[in-house]
Formats: structure tokens, sequence, C-alpha cells
């Protein structure tokens, strides 16, 4: 009774509030899960027109089940679907693997290299009997998460360069640093994918051409290095100026100061944010529908251009937003419990060095 | 004196990487060009743009030049942007307040919807509002009424104006006000999105203001309402403008997923116009030009606003 009396009706104001809250969820809630569970049409013969005539009272998941291939793999081969599946699981693990703070080793980038070849692997086989497939093909949530993988993973040391240029005493290299950071930053992501799309064609000597997916990895990971390096930025501004001057004591030159005695801290410090970037970036690879990639939303929009199915896009969107929604959740969560996670061996390094 | 010249040498070296990167792209552009025989300059925003614009805030039409036809896709991102920019505040400020009620239910409800909006893509949101107006909502004649005047319905939101009333006319509306789906979807979607992020910035700076300085307002006899609004609030803005610039900036370059539902923004247009001519360079670097222009200029409005806050 105290409990309910503190949390809910606390004072006039609160149990007011609490009662319209109610009244609120009371009519909205009921017809909702009608709507989305019990008149729904999960599976069926003949889903599409039983969808029709469910019309605005159930939904129509009966979309997803039809389509749950072509969302998750494109249109990629469909004997062949065991290759991304496996794929998907290399590629999972390694991202699983790199939220464990003991794996936090310098064989990790060893690991990361061997999974991502694995998974070029897979993706394009051509070898042991595998059939090649070439990268137009892939799609669905794969190529999401293809995208979002190779993009950070190409961005990172870009990324490191220039924070480490924005932060250097050589104002030339100074000043073209912030220059690209500032650029990159002040436009859109799809200003970047346009021009990929259109102006790198333009950009290579004739006769060399690079495809559509490459293109667009590339935009992405401009976009991703000019984020990711403020990011960086701040882990290297939060490093105490005496941990420089111990580094110059010990007679170090810049590079080894920098990769042995402050790239170390500052990148520690700076992983709650680098989440956070990454959360976002996981949500800007839905980008490329725009420029016609195969991705995750575009694989879940283009089924609804068959006749059958044909206007049940709350539902598809819906779907794609849980979708996304479970991994950011799952990468936001991580992020958060990083920052509140106690200052234990040697987190955070900041404080535990004592300033 | 040595050192000074190794630094010097380092600069002239990157100096010289850069330049040779770039004369190489900018040669193979020219080559290219000529190539495919498309002119380049700006000459052909003088030309006729022959496309018609679905809604404009300024007299158009297809007879006018591509500059005209992109100063209105400019106005449309500055009316969507404005609008969005002020309803996101409100939604934002009010989510952002509530997670720090007593009241646990609506505290639950508010940090329910942050993480809901936060954690997927406003491309996704975008599709979904769009197809939420245009497939679940009545045709014009059997449109909604929420309150008297008001109609929803796939053609859109039309509402009152003081001495014009939407009239139902064939299949659709005339008079009133008139929200089209697209501008509506886009509104609704940039503005919840970007209030998602805004609550949080709310609620961090308020969090950031000592629990003395409440505990002093009540003591003065001030309700807790007033407490935050004349006492927590006023010293919070300090800690919740800078972030805020960041997310209206974002929310106005976001505001180019308009291309995606055919709401008539500046990409949008440059990117019909780019299709039309050819002329890709130059519409992508009238694009970025705009947006570096409006994120600079809003920096720098901040920033004079951020100084007059400090200072009281």
């Amino acid at each position: 009774m105290r409990w309910l009396r503190e949390r809910f009706f606390s004072s006039w104001t609160s149990a007011l509030t609490t009662l319209v809250l109610l009244f609120v969820l009371f009519e909205a809630l009921p017809p909702f899960i009608d709507w989305a569970f019990v008149e729904a049409i999960w599976t069926g013969p003949d889903a599409s027109a039983a969808c029709r005539a469910a019309r605005g009272e159930g939904a129509c998941w009966a979309y997803i089940g039809e389509k749950h291939r072509f969302i998750l793999f494109g249109t990629y081969p469909y004997d062949e679907h065991w290759r991304p599946a496996l794929a998907m699981l290399v590629l999972l693990a390694l991202w699983g693997l790199s939220a464990l703070r003991r794996a936090w080793r310098w064989w990790l980038a060893v690991v990361w290299g061997c999974g991502l070849a694995a998974i070029g692997g897979l993706m394009w086989g051509g070898f042991a009997g595998l059939p090649y497939v070439e990268n137009e093909r892939w799609g669905g949530l794969m190529l999401t998460l293809l995208l979002t993988t190779f993009g950070i993973a190409a961005a990172f040391p870009l990324a490191i360069a220039l924070a480490l240029g924005r932060r250097s005493t050589l104002p030339v290299v100074r000043a073209l640093c912030i220059g690209y950071i500032e650029l990159i930053r002040g436009v859109p992501l799809i200003s970047l994918l346009f021009m990929a799309s259109v102006m790198l064609p333009l950009f290579l000597p004739e006769g060399l051409s690079i495809d559509k997916l490459l293109r667009a990895q590339i935009a992405l990971i401009l976009f991703a290095a000019a984020y990711l390096a403020e990011v960086v930025r701040g882990g290297l501004q939060a490093i105490p100026r005496h941990q420089y001057e111990a580094a110059d004591a010990l007679g170090l030159g810049y590079w080894s100061r920098t990769a042995f005695v402050i790239l170390p801290q500052a990148l520690r410090i700076a992983v709650p944010p680098l989440v956070n970037v990454l959360v976002g970036f996981f949500k800007n690879t839905s980008l490329v529908v725009i420029i016609g990639l195969y991705d995750l939303l575009t694989s879940v929009k283009v089924g609804l251009q068959e006749p059958a199915w044909s206007g049940f896009g709350v539902e598809a969107y819906l779907f794609a937003a849980a979708t996304y929604f479970i991994f950011c959740a799952a990468m936001s969560l991580y992020s958060r419990r990083l920052e509140l996670a106690s200052p234990g061996s040697s987190w955070p390094p900041a404080r535990a060095a004592g300033s | 004196m040595k050192r000074s010249a190794k630094r010097a040498a380092i600069q002239a070296a990157v100096l010289l990487a850069v330049g040779a990167a770039a004369w190489f792209l900018v040669s193979n552009t020219l080559s290219n060009l000529e190539a495919r025989r498309i002119a380049s300059g700006f000459s052909f925003l003088q030309r006729e743009a022959g496309f018609a614009i679905g809604e404009s805030p300024i007299p158009y039409s297809a007879a006018d030049s591509y500059l005209k036809a992109l100063v209105v896709g400019l106005a449309n991102t500055f009316r969507v942007s404005a609008f969005g920019i002020v309803l996101a505040t409100l939604i934002g400020f009010a989510v952002g307040l509530g997670r720090l009620s007593p009241n646990a239910l609506l505290r639950g409800l508010c940090a329910a919807y942050v993480e809901l909006f936060r954690n997927t893509p406003l491309l996704v949101q975008l599709f979904f509002w769009y197809a939420l107006i245009t497939e679940t909502l009545p045709p014009a004649r059997e449109a909604l009424q929420p309150l008297p005047g008001v109609f929803l319905s796939n053609r859109g939101i039309f509402f009152p104006l003081p001495g014009s009333v939407p009239v139902l006319q064939g299949f659709n509306f005339s008079g009133g006000a008139h929200l089209s789906p697209e501008f509506a979807a886009l509104l609704a979607g940039l503005s919840i999105y970007t209030a998602s992020f805004i609550a949080e910035i709310v609620r961090a700076g308020v969090l950031s203001i000592r629990r003395g300085q409440r505990e002093a307002a009540q003591a003065l006899g001030l309700t807790p309402a007033m407490t935050t609004r004349h006492v927590v609030l006023p010293q919070a803005l300090r800690v919740i403008v800078p972030p805020l610039t960041g997310t209206y900036l974002d929310l106005t370059k976001n505001s180019s997923l308009a291309v995606a539902i055919g709401y008539p923004d500046l990409v949008s247009i440059a990117n019909t116009a780019i299709n039309q001519t050819g002329q890709a360079i130059e519409g992508i670097a009238v694009i970025m030009a705009v947006y570096l222009t409006i994120s600079l200029s809003i920096s720098a409005l901040m920033n004079w606003y951020n100084a007059r806050v400090l200072r009281r």
C-alpha cells in the first residue's frame, strides 16, 4: 500500500496524473493488442487474402513470415542461404567477444582479421566447391550488419589518425583535419551517399569502376570517420597532462608515446561514447535504401510492391523498427552499463591514474 | 632549428600528398566529363526546370528556372525544420521533465518513449508514419474528425484557419489549412525522433543542478512546479543549450530524408535536377554549400545565445 502511494499517489497532482494516464492506457492498449495479436493473421495457405479480409481489424504478420528469407538475406541465391546465415553467426560472435573487457587485448585485432576474412570467404565463395556470389546479390539484414561492421572497422583507423591530426601541433595538419571533420559533420549523410553513387565514378580514371555496394560503403566510412574522430578526440583530451610529461621523461618519441601510453588509455575512456556512435551509424546504414541497395529496410519495403502485399506497410515497418530496436537497444544498454561500471582494476583509467 | 626544419618538412609532405590526391581526382573528373560530353558550370540554373512541385510556400510553376525550383526546395526545408524544431523542443522538454516526475507511471512511460524512438532509425519511422497516413486513414469522403473542423484522411490533415474552414468538395477538401501526407509524416517523424534526444539532454541538465537548490526553493515555500519553473530550469538551461544546438542541426540535416517519402525539400529537388540535367557535381555542391551555411549559422546563433545565458 505504502509502495503504491509513494509511487503513484504521493500528491493531488500525482494522483490525477496516474488516473489520466491509466484512462488513456485502458482506452488505447486493448484495441492495439486486439489488432497486433488477437485478430492478427500469422500464417495460412492463402495469407494475403486472409490479410485483406482482416484489414483494419488485425495485423498482417503473415507478410513477414512469407518474406523472412528475403528480409534476412536479400537476393542471395536461395540454396546458398546457409552461407550468409553462418557468416551472420560469426559476425555476431565477433561483436559479442568485443563486448568483453577481458578481450580488449592486441589479439582481438587478429581475431577480427580472421573473422572478417572468414565472412568474406563465405559470402563471396568461389573456392572449395562454393559457387561465387557477386556482391550485388548480398542483401537483407546481413547487408545491414556487413555495412555497419566493415564501415566501423575501416573508419576506426582513419578516425584515430584524424583525431591525432586535429590535436597535432603542426598547423597544416591540424587545419586539414579540422576542415575534413567539420565539412563531413556539416552536411547530411544523404548528400555523401549521392556523391558516392553519382560523383565517385567521375573521380576515377577511365576504365576503372567500382560497384554500387563498395561506393556506398566508402561514403559510410568517410562519414563515420568524422564522427568517430570527435569521440576519440574526447578520449585524448581526457588524458591528464602528466601522462604526456611522464612519457616524455622516459625519452619516448611522439609515435611511441602515442601508441603505448596515450592511445590505450584514451580509447578505453572513449568506449561508451564510441558505442553510441556505433548505434547511430547502425541506424544510419538504413539510408542506403535511397540509393537502392538491398539492406534490411529496402528488403522490407520492396516486398510491399507486390500487388498481393501492397498496403501492409504499417506491419512491415513495425517489424523493421523492432529488428533495428533489438540491436540498438542491446548496444545502448551495454554502453550505459560500461559508463556506470564501478571503478574497478583499471576502470576508468583516468581516475585510476589519479587527477 | 633542426626540429623546426623537420616540422616544416612533414607539413610540406602532407600538403604535397593531399594536393596530389586532389589533382588526381580533379584531372580524372575533367577528362571523364569531357568524354561524357557533360558541360560543367552553373549555367543550367537559369534554364527552365519543367517539373511541377507538389507543395510550395512561394509561387512556382514548371516554367520557372532550376534556381527558382531550388529556392522552393530550400523554403520547404526551412518550413519543415522550423516547425520540427518547435515541436521537438516542446515534446522533448515535456518528456525529459516527465522522466524526473515523482509519479512512477509517468516516469516509466517517458522512459519507454525515449528508448523506443531513440533506438530505431529515423527513416524507418518516416516510412511508418507515411504508411500510417496513406494506408490506414480513410479517404477524404469518410475523413475522421477528431475535433470540429479538423479532418484526418489519406489526403493529409485539414484544419480551419480564421475566416476559412475546410469543406468537402468532390474527392478532396478545399479551404482551411492543409498539411500534405508527406509534410505531416516528415514533421511527425522528425519531431518525435529528435524529441527523444532532447528529452535526454533536458534530463541530464536538470539532474546537474545540485539538490540544495531545490531544497532551498522548497524551504521558501515554492511548489514543486514553481521550483522547476523559476529555480531549476533557468540554471539547467546553461547545461542544456549547447547540446540542444546539436540536435537542432541534426534535425535540419535529417530533414533531407524527405527525399525518401517524396516531400519536395532541397535535396529532393536537387536530386530531380541532377537526374534531368546530369549536372551531378554542381547539384551536390549546391546541397553541401547550403547545409554547411545552415550549420555554421545555427552554431553561430546558438553560441551567441549561449554567451547571453552564461552572462545572466
